[in-house]
């Protein structure tokens, strides 16, 4: 059967994908930001994931308003990136796995869940730059990928209980699954951060450091705010906290941190990193 | 719970359905500046590219400003708008340094005071 070794949670920030491309790593800005990573990599390096579970929003590249799913599952064999108007350079292609991809959307819709089938798919900065800066430096991706989209564009937003409870219904649906693969799951996007309005430029330090703690040791906590509630703790892009949710509800059983960063600001953002392990997985690598 | 533009969250648009179904044209035009040829068609000729997309008068007027406030109130949605700013080579920080009437270096300086609170 598969094994779940963790959860890995990024922020996305497009600017992040323009200092990889300028090489600014280094950086007095974007140290602070970058320097949490490596550790993540160790991590992931030992833990040897076959395949990346990816939680993430679609911000128009994919996706537009005539026809929005709330939650999309993508069944590609493989996925691409593409020019989001900014003409920033695109990342290689992505291998998929439709066999994960399709025993996950039966147990979704077994499990009640109506989500979106998707055999084609492009996928965004928030799916490509947490893979480039948890597999950096080119050459090929040493993971295959699930996509799911959530939707964060247009309200009504899926509640964070039900974002919540689509990460533990994905995670059950990797542990049933008859491959011996190993499978970490990602989510992507925040902390708090807001584009527009005279609110623009909203951060919510204290807020931000108590979801990052609850996410490892106490994660329902998060399911009882309402999606207005993320929009004014987190601001109005902050929702996006649902797919770290998401990826945290994927994990059964005991947790350790392996790893957290958080810094502010990156662009209009507060960046946040946070790398959870199965505590099963690791007992049984050790062994 | 229901959400809707007009929740009354300070300074804090919701694109709910409302707003998604005023801005369907301008939001629909923005969408197409994925693609670079349409950027360029877009600098080209302007009122044509408006136009093309049945814009109204008050989208074609936030249009002509580069006024993101007006771009919102008038149905925009700023994951698409940025894509919109992003042909001026505006970034977040200077539409977000519009909304809140600073300038960009008071913007930013505000968001580095975030971090030290």
């Amino acid at each position: 059967m598969a094994t779940i070794v963790g959860s890995v949670m990024t922020s996305h920030v497009p600017a992040i994908g323009r200092a990889i491309a300028r090489q600014l790593e280094a950086d007095a800005y974007w140290k602070p930001f970058f320097d949490g990573y490596p550790p993540v990599r160790e991590w992931l390096d030992a833990a040897r994931p076959d395949v990346a579970v990816v939680f993430y929003q679609d911000h128009g590249l994919n996706f537009f308003l005539d026809a929005m799913p709330t939650f999309a599952v993508g069944a590609a064999a493989e996925y691409r990136n593409a020019d989001e108007g900014w003409g920033l350079p695109t990342v290689r292609p992505f291998r998929g796995d439709p066999a994960l991809s399709w025993h996950i959307i039966e147990r979704l819709v077994a499990d009640e869940f109506d989500i979106t089938m998707c055999q084609q798919m492009k996928v965004d900065h928030a799916l490509t730059l947490p893979m480039a800066l948890l597999w950096p430096g080119g050459g090929d991706w040493p993971v295959r990928i699930v996509p799911i989209a959530m939707n964060h564009v247009q309200h009504p937003l899926p509640s964070p209980k039900r974002s919540y409870a689509l990460g533990a219904a994905v995670g059950r649906a990797i542990a049933s699954w008859s491959d011996d693969a190993r499978v970490v799951v990602l989510g992507t996007g925040g902390l708090s951060h807001q584009l527009d309005g005279a609110r623009a430029g909203f951060i919510n330090k204290p807020f931000d450091l108590m979801c990052m703690d609850a996410l490892v040791d106490d994660p329902v906590k998060l399911t009882r705010y309402s999606t207005l509630d993320l929009v004014r703790e987190a601001g109005a892009q902050g929702t996006e906290l649902m797919a770290w949710m998401a990826a945290r509800a994927a994990l059964p059983g005991p947790v350790r941190k392996v790893h957290a960063n958080y810094h502010v600001p990156i662009s209009n953002t507060a960046a946040g990193l946070l790398a959870i392990e199965n505590m099963a997985a690791s007992l049984a690598r050790a062994a | 719970m229901e959400t809707r533009s007009d929740d009354g969250i300070p300074g804090t648009p919701i694109f709910d359905g409302r707003q998604a179904r005023k801005g369907y044209a301008l939001n629909a035009m923005c969408f197409s500046f994925n693609d670079e040829s349409n950027r360029e068609a877009f600098r080209r000729d302007e009122e044509a590219y408006c136009r093309r997309f049945g814009l109204d008068e008050a989208q074609r007027q936030a249009v002509a400003r580069r006024n993101v406030a007006a771009l919102i109130a008038a149905g925009g949605n700023i994951y698409y708008l940025a894509k919109f700013a992003g042909i001026f080579g505006l970034d977040v920080q200077d539409i977000g340094a519009q909304q809140t009437g600073m300038t960009k270096a008071a913007f930013k300086a505000m968001l580095e005071r975030a971090g030290r609170s």
